[in-house]
């Protein structure tokens, strides 16, 4: 039940977000437009409005101003999810943390199990399915939050920092997973501090700076050759610097 | 032998002689008190966890509301059933005032609030920290309402043990209702007061000592299980 693939999604136009936050705007006046593959990096300092704009998109908070054209249409019901920078489990077992993601679909019982083994063999934790969730390490909880998405087969996937705090080898097998997910046909939007993932991971490139997007490239061009001076002194590790003195 | 080493060690011997009198009493309240749990689990956790999570005009109000029922005064809610079921009330065609029945309905009425106040807090607190994986997955309120419920119910086992200690150690309202009629409506508080009343101490202590130990008992295990739970879900 969940979005078939004829429903309209893109290309999707964010036209003009406001949202504010103790008198600050946190979006200001943001607007993008995502066609229908690849990867997207949001790149930009610590409260730039990264994570705000992801949960724009997620549906779990509505701006101020401003509305979102998903592909002509409103937002679908099904078919965009969301991994965060600290996924919460339930007290569970792996297997069952991965099924609950098929519930709000109405997958039945045994669909649900078949489909969460070959996610969790997928990722690298079918050794792990009967083991608390919580008692993962921070590597396996989001290789298992990443399993708990791809069950549902999104076409739109919001990745909030989702190699924060982590080791190379965990950020590696998290990165090999994002790009299955896009093989199999997800869009995946990503926000990240890690320059080298971007380079790795992304098609095109979104810097966002003080609630708005400055600037949208390709991948290459964005690191040979930024466009604006935010996008430059971030990349030169000086922004950051700037924005907390 | 002074009076109260006398009523204990006769208390004592009725224990392990396994006193019929004793026996019944403790049985009928184990039944009502056990039914009344029972009925206010399944309609005070799901009412304390919608009241966690949903969010609708009016919800505080229900909040401060609840929580105030928490502390009801039992013979307050015995006169109340009492007056729903007397022969001239609107219940009164059941037949039921003086009966097990009536103990059941006067006993879930004052658990219902508490258990849902405590089951209110505990998914609150749960909804808190789950409420943004759980609408990116478009769970629905109602889901969410039973994924919380499964998830909390460790923590849950301490509303049943309030419900199940408030009672077991209710008074005036199953005397109220039940009339604490020999064979029939005697539970081990209301027996405990009238025995205390009529002097015989030891069958009072006796049955003192049974409701102690079952709290206790339960109490271990709920313990146990809480135990349990956090090595087995970290």
């Amino acid at each position: 039940m969940h979005t078939p693939a004829d429903v309209p999604m893109f290309p999707l136009r964010i036209h003009d977000l406001h949202w504010h936050a103790g008198g600050r705007a946190v979006l200001d006046g943001f607007s993008l437009e995502l066609g229908g593959e690849g990867i997207t990096i949001l790149l930009g300092p610590n409260g730039a409005g990264k994570s705000v704009f992801l949960r724009s998109v997620c549906g779990l908070l509505q701006p101020d101003a401003g509305h979102f054209d998903w592909g002509g249409g409103p937002r679908p019901e099904f078919g965009v999810t969301m991994v965060f920078q600290q996924p919460k489990m339930l007290r569970d077992s792996v297997q069952a943390n991965v099924e609950l993601a098929l519930r709000p679909l109405r997958v039945a019982a045994g669909e649900r199990r078949a489909r969460a083994q070959a996610v969790l063999e997928r990722v690298g934790l079918a050794h792990r399915a009967g083991d608390s969730a919580r008692g993962l390490s921070g590597g396996e909880r989001q290789r298992l939050a990443l399993a708990r998405a791809w069950i549902t087969r999104p076409r739109l996937l919001l990745l909030d920092e989702p190699t924060a705090s982590l080791d190379p080898s965990s950020v590696d097998a998290i990165e090999r997973i994002v790009r299955e997910i896009r093989t199999e046909g997800t869009r995946i939007l990503m926000t990240t501090h890690n320059l080298g993932q971007a380079m790795r991971l992304a098609d095109d490139v979104v810097f966002i700076d003080a609630g708005r997007v400055c600037e949208h490239a390709p991948v290459q061009r964005f690191f040979a050759r930024p466009a604006s001076t935010a996008a430059r002194l971030y990349i030169q590790g000086e922004l950051p610097w700037r924005m907390a003195f | 032998m002074n009076g109260f080493t006398l009523a204990f060690s006769e208390a004592l011997a009725l224990l392990i002689g396994f006193d019929h009198r004793v026996a019944e009493i403790v049985l009928l309240s184990l039944q009502v008190s056990g039914l009344a749990v029972c009925l206010g689990t399944l309609v005070g956790l799901p009412l304390g966890a919608c009241l966690g999570v949903g969010r609708f005009p009016g919800r505080q109000v229900l909040v401060v509301i609840l929580n105030g029922c928490m502390g009801l005064p039992s013979v307050v809610v015995g006169v109340v059933v009492y007056l729903a079921l007397s022969r001239s009330g609107p219940l009164g065609e059941l037949g039921l005032l003086y009966s097990p029945s009536a103990m059941v309905i006067a006993q879930t009425l004052l658990v219902v609030p508490l258990m849902a106040a405590i089951a209110r807090q505990t998914v609150e607190d749960a909804w808190r920290e789950y409420e943004e994986e759980l609408t990116a997955m478009r769970f629905r309120w109602f889901d969410s309402v039973r994924v919380l419920l499964h998830d909390c119910r460790h923590s849950l086992m301490v509303a049943v043990l309030a419900g199940l200690g408030r009672a077991m150690s209710e008074v005036g309202a199953v005397m109220i209702v039940g009339g604490n009629i020999d064979r029939s409506t005697r539970t081990m508080t209301t027996a405990i007061a009238l025995e205390t009343s009529k002097g015989d101490l030891p069958l009072a202590v006796a049955l003192g000592l049974v409701l102690l130990a079952v709290i206790l008992l339960l109490n271990g295990l709920a313990y146990g299980l809480r135990l349990w739970a956090m090595r087995r879900y970290a």
